[in-house]
């Protein structure tokens, strides 16, 4: 309970701050302003200025609607693909169902980050192609939880009573497989919604992500490198931001499970 | 002859099974666990296993049904097939309303009958919106018999309905099965319990290792059974007072 509300709080602080950018930001946050460069905390800026006199805060605001959009897009990739696969091969004659988990094995084995990397060089980098190569790499895990949910519901009488009563099974897959394994795939979203920013915010701070001038975590922390030793600061503020996201969707997930969970449910 | 059962097999568990089952009679099918009644059953409906196989022949209304196909069979299911389980606690998806589960059937085989009703007919008003786990056991095994009673079927297989409900729950699903299975409806019903046979079936089949090794006419088999097995059965019940 005490992980659901924090995380919750987490990533309300984070969608907060995205949703109230699109209004109102302390500053424009791509207007670079020589006068102001390098302010520390305090001042006239929350969290200061970069070496462009570009406002901390309002690109930290900005920025997370870049993180969340992301993510977003591609856990509902992810999810949608992946949850589909899972629960054809969880209903599927044994044969195919472990052919399908077999490939998803393959895919799973390929690291996520080098697939996005090379989808930027294939496709240009920018934020589309990271959102889409993420996702990608994220549906075997949904496959996984939507396959191992789908056996479990299939084994079980209601299931068989289902069909004794004549149901298809498109109908049994709409109708008592989804419903009942959907506590597991809103946990797997938290937690691969956390990967996933995760992830954007290394590919943006290698270069393969989101483009200048769009603000984005990432990016902030790469550009804070070169002065790094003089301006922790600027480090600081993204990688907290970074940190706070991932820990929220991470307590989100934890604190989601504990609730959702049907051994749990069915002491109740 | 509503059901007719030739030469069943099901790999080495069911072994050459036959029986009949007439239009209106009521069968009883005993024997203890892991004698292959439940398989019988399941295999009755197209419902065994993947891994399993039956041979032989099943023919409901002069159909034969084994090697019919998914959705050939899932057209019958429900509609001249129905049936009932043991454990009415895991027999209701846990995440859908009772109304909308026990009209499903209908919904199907394109009968539209409201949940009300068929709620009411087996004496559960007012719990169509209800989840499965705001009712008990009994009620339960209650709405499982409305959705299989839904579309009167020609055959009813009953799969050990009362083994996980207390006596008096028990009598009161026995009860429900005489008074709202039509006249004309078969009935296949499994059970240990010979007390429970001796109050539905009109005939009786005994089952051992996967084999018949009685038949007859309720009262002749718990009176005066052949079967060694069945002796042991019937001394090991609390029947003698009743018969």
């Amino acid at each position: 309970m005490r992980n659901l509300v924090l995380g919750g709080v987490l990533v309300g602080l984070v969608v907060l701050a995205a949703v109230l950018s699109f209004f109102w930001t302390p500053f424009d946050p791509v207007k670079v302003d020589a006068a102001h460069r390098l302010l520390g905390f305090g001042g006239s800026n929350l969290f200061g200025t970069d070496k462009f006199g570009r406002d901390l805060l309002s690109q930290l605001m900005v920025g997370a609607r870049t993180t969340l959009y992301v993510g977003v897009v591609a856990v509902g990739i992810a999810a949608v693909i992946g949850t589909l696969l899972g629960i054809l091969a969880g209903m599927s004659p044994r044969w195919l169902g472990e052919f399908v988990m077999r490939v998803n094995d393959l895919v799973l084995a390929f690291p996520a980050l080098l697939l996005a990397i090379m989808f930027g060089a294939v496709f240009g980098a920018d934020t589309l192609t990271a959102m889409v190569a993420i996702g990608i790499a994220t549906i075997p895990s949904f496959a996984r939880i939507a396959r191992s949910g789908t056996l479990q519901v299939m084994s079980t009488e209601f299931v068989l009573a289902a069909r004794a009563g004549g149901r298809s099974r498109l109908t049994i897959a709409a109708r008592h497989v989804l419903p009942n394994i959907s506590g597991l795939l809103i946990v797997q979203a938290s937690v691969s919604f956390a990967i996933a920013v995760l992830a954007e915010a290394a590919l943006s701070f290698l270069g393969f992500g989101t483009r200048p001038p769009t603000p984005s975590w990432g990016r902030m922390l790469q550009e804070s490198q070169e002065l790094l030793t003089v301006q922790p600061r600027l480090a600081l503020v993204p990688g907290i931001a970074i940190a706070v996201a991932v820990l929220g969707f991470n307590l989100l997930g934890d604190g989601l499970r504990d609730r959702l969970d049907p051994r749990l449910a069915a002491k109740v | 002859m509503t059901l007719s059962v030739r030469g069943l097999s099901v790999s080495s568990l069911v072994r050459d099974v036959s029986f009949e089952i007439g239009a209106g009679e009521r069968l009883g099918l005993i024997g203890e666990s892991g004698s292959g009644k439940s398989l019988t059953a399941l295999s009755i409906m197209g419902l065994l296993p993947e891994e399993l196989h039956a041979s032989g022949s099943v023919s409901v209304n002069g159909r034969e049904l084994l090697g019919m196909s998914e959705k050939d069979l899932s057209r019958l299911r429900g509609d001249e097939l129905a049936m009932v389980f043991q454990e009415p606690m895991t027999a209701l998806n846990p995440a859908m309303r009772v109304g909308r589960q026990v009209t499903e059937p209908g919904r199907i085989h394109g009968r539209r009958r409201s949940a009300e009703e068929l709620l009411s007919s087996v004496g559960l008003d007012g719990t169509a919106r209800a989840y499965p786990h705001q009712l008990s056991g009994g009620q339960r095994q209650r709405v499982v018999l409305a959705m299989a009673l839904a579309n009167e079927p020609s055959l009813l297989v009953c799969d050990e309905p009362t083994t996980a409900l207390d006596v008096t729950v028990q009598a009161q699903i026995l009860t429900l099965i005489k008074r709202e299975l039509s006249r004309e409806s078969s009935l296949l019903f499994i059970t240990h319990d010979l007390a429970v046979v001796a109050s539905v079936c009109e005939r009786v089949l005994v089952m051992l290792d996967g084999e018949i090794v009685e038949a007859g006419s309720t009262r002749e088999v718990l009176t005066s059974p052949k079967h060694e097995y069945t002796r042991k059965l019937l001394d090991a019940s609390d029947l003698e007072a009743r018969r």
